[in-house]
């Protein structure tokens, strides 16, 4: 009798137990922050993305509110195998359900087919190529800061304009730059301008002399330079040595991040015009956000828009999931509730999220100011022509995402 | 053609480095048998010497291209004394191995404090500008670097192959017992040795800092080409390693002017085409 009663209670006590599981939300997360942690890009991702994460988990309130979020980092080595590899194991072994950053259009598109796969949720910052939601967007991806064709047309445009409509592109040779040339491209030509040729340099190359006696040259007046990160300052570097800008050509630094500006020092940078969406020195909500991530960055640096990005794009994705209530291990239902959510924080204004997966938010044409002009040690941009957010990014129209053709 | 001559002058420029970095090397290699994997870090303790130098102290380039190779060889000396020297008579790889942690230690250390972007360091004021040849913009600093390295070469090369003090070290390498009968101290020479190829590397990390960022991870991506050089011109082999630099730089150049997705990769085809053909290297002796 006694062996029933027990049996009895163990068998209702049992039933309530996963009654219960199903009813309460899993309010566990786990932020995956996967960057160059030591290359080329670990500047303006790496480390100071996984501290972007990091504040953002903060910020939002969600751990005082019963949530348990961690964040983990993962070094791509800016190889694309290197990078898929982690992020396959981070879904199946470490049970990460978002992944941030991955600066590298090579490495980003990689990983965005296995998060896609695996029906993660990728809220990509670093990574400039506009295929990420054009030919290859997925339902799981969001791409927050900027994208190859923002750059060409907010920096090409206004270069064409005023009077450069001749090209030479020094472009890296890989998906990213591919991107940006063809994006560019397209912008010079519908614009008037003509491109006479370009060269492809392999990544990470510390001497350009050859490929800017090329660009020299060929006499165009506008020199491209379709890279990134050390590619960009040391191309900037060298052109200034031959005499280039001195010669008439002007440099068109089209992807340009802050770190890039600061290794270069402002006596060689001075002058260059290039685009981004953040800078922390816009207004008061950048100012105090970037005070408090320099407290706790390495060397104390000011974050790129790259890290900002990490951060936005993660408050926008903690909206959603409290919005949900929680249970964030299925991608493509967060990544529609974050398109259904308009956009709004400090560091990038408003904005939305296409049904592209393209976070759309205004983009600054800015010029590097003069050694005279600084202020400060991270004083270094002057506000030329702001692009409405409308404006800034691949209209829908011409994307050729699947997604749109519902 | 015109194009042509300046991809010459360019690859030659950049050959000049090639050739100090694995001059350094094949010292190190002829005299000490040891494959110095520290190379490239050392060469960039060379530029950040210079920086250093000059944002701390306020110490210009002229003095950095004479303090940093002798600071850096100091240190080279102290790794030589402190852990080279327990390697002497092993097998090579153990030098490889420990080399290529120290590289490792040393880039890691740097990264940490200074991040991956790299510091800006000006071309001196002496140097600035350029001359226009007709068929290229040259800027004078870059001629000047062809012109020093090659001087430099020389006089390492000199110093080893034609003096009474060059003549005792390579007596000491093919047989130390005897040289230290003659009462010569042995291993102090080639702690100095290792200390001249170290110092041959920061001076090339002074000499790039101007043309390229100051940068943790400058050395790591030039290394492996030096290697390669070093390989192609024969390990050891003084003379063999400063001419294979110097043409590689201009067989490099000529390849970023006719094919420049393969600039990255010419060397090493070349390497395996030498290593198949002449396993020696092209100047270099049987072991």
């Amino acid at each position: 009798m006694k062996n029933r009663i027990s049996a009895l209670l163990l068998g209702t006590a049992l039933t309530f137990a996963s009654a219960n599981l199903a009813l309460a939300q899993d309010k566990t997360v786990k932020i995956g922050s996967l960057s160059d942690q030591s290359g080329l890009y670990s500047d303006l991702g790496g480390p100071g993305s996984t501290l972007a994460a990091q504040m953002a988990v903060e910020d939002s309130g969600l751990l005082a509110k019963g949530w348990k979020i961690d964040v983990i980092s993962g070094d791509h080595q800016n190889k694309p195998d290197i990078g898929s590899t982690i992020a396959r194991q981070w879904f199946d072994v470490d049970k990460v359900d978002v992944i941030v950053d991955v600066p590298n259009s090579g490495v980003a598109l990689a990983v965005n087919n296995v998060v896609k796969e695996k029906n993660g949720v990728y809220i990509n910052s670093g990574a400039a190529t506009s295929d990420l939601t054009n030919a290859q967007c997925t339902p799981n991806t969001v791409h927050w800061t900027y994208d190859t064709y923002m750059l060409a047309h907010s920096t090409g445009q206004a270069l064409v304009k005023s009077g450069g409509d001749t090209w030479f592109f020094l472009t890296a040779d890989y998906a990213f730059g591919a991107a940006l040339e063809r994006d560019t491209t397209a912008v010079v030509t519908a614009n008037g301008g003509k491109v006479l040729g370009s060269v492809k340099h392999p990544l990470n190359t510390s001497d350009f002399s050859s490929f800017l006696l090329q660009a020299q040259s060929s006499k165009a007046k506008i020199i491209g330079l379709a890279n990134a990160g050390g590619d960009t300052t040391n191309s900037i570097k060298q052109a200034a040595e031959f005499g280039i800008v001195s010669g008439g050509q002007k440099l068109a630094a089209l992807l340009l991040f802050l770190t890039d500006v600061k290794a270069l020092g402002l006596d060689i940078a001075q002058g260059l015009n290039f685009t981004e969406t953040f800078y922390w020195d816009m207004n008061d909500q950048t100012r105090a956000f970037s005070k408090r991530f320099s407290e706790r960055s390495k060397g104390h640096a000011m974050p790129s828009m790259v890290q900002a990005g990490v951060y936005a794009g993660l408050r926008h994705y903690f909206k959603a999931l409290e919005a949900l209530g929680g249970n964030p291990h299925d991608g493509t239902k967060i990544v529609e509730k974050m398109k259904s959510i308009p956009t709004e924080d400090d560091l990038f204004g408003k904005g939305e999220i296409q049904p592209n997966g393209r976070a759309i938010h205004p983009a600054y044409l800015f010029e590097v100011k003069k050694p005279s002009e600084s202020k400060g040690p991270w004083d270094f941009y002057k506000l030329v022509a702001t692009v409405p957010a409308d404006q800034a990014f691949t209209p829908l129209s011409e994307s050729k995402c699947a997604l749109l053709k519902k | 053609m015109q194009a042509l001559y300046a991809q010459l002058l360019v690859g030659l420029i950049n050959g000049s480095f090639y050739a100090l970095l694995s001059l350094g090397l094949a010292v190190i290699f002829g005299m000490l048998n040891i494959i110095n994997f520290a190379h490239g870090a050392l060469y960039m303790m060379g530029a950040f010497c210079a920086y250093f130098l000059l944002n701390i102290a306020g110490i210009g380039y002229w003095w950095a291209l004479i303090i940093a190779p002798i600071v850096v060889g100091i240190f080279g000396m102290i790794l030589e004394r402190t852990m080279l020297q327990w390697l002497s008579g092993l097998d090579h790889v153990y030098g490889l191995l420990l080399t290529f942690g120290i590289a490792l230690i040393i880039q890691g250390v740097f990264q940490n404090y200074f991040g991956s972007s790299g510091l800006p360091y000006q071309i001196p004021d002496a140097l600035r500008g350029g001359m226009n040849l007709g068929f290229m913009f040259l800027p004078i600093y870059r001629g000047w670097v062809v012109v020093f390295s090659l001087v430099i070469c020389l006089a390492t090369w000199f110093l080893i192959e034609k003096t009474q003090l060059g003549a005792y070290l390579r007596a000491a390498t093919e047989n130390p017992t005897l040289v230290r009968a003659f009462g010569i101290n042995v291993p102090r020479m080639i702690t100095l040795t290792y200390g001249l190829g170290v110092g041959l590397a920061a001076l090339a990390g002074v000499l790039s800092a101007p043309i390229n960022q100051v940068r943790p991870l400058m050395g790591a991506d030039l290394i492996i080409v030096v290697f390669a050089v070093v390989v192609i011109g024969g390990m050891g082999s003084i003379m063999g390693s400063i001419i294979t630099g110097f043409a590689l730089g201009v067989i490099e150049g000529l390849t970023k002017y006719f094919y420049p997705e393969a600039s990255n990769t010419v060397v090493f085809v070349l390497m395996v085409l030498v290593l198949l053909v002449k396993p020696t290297g092209l100047t270099g002796r049987a072991a």
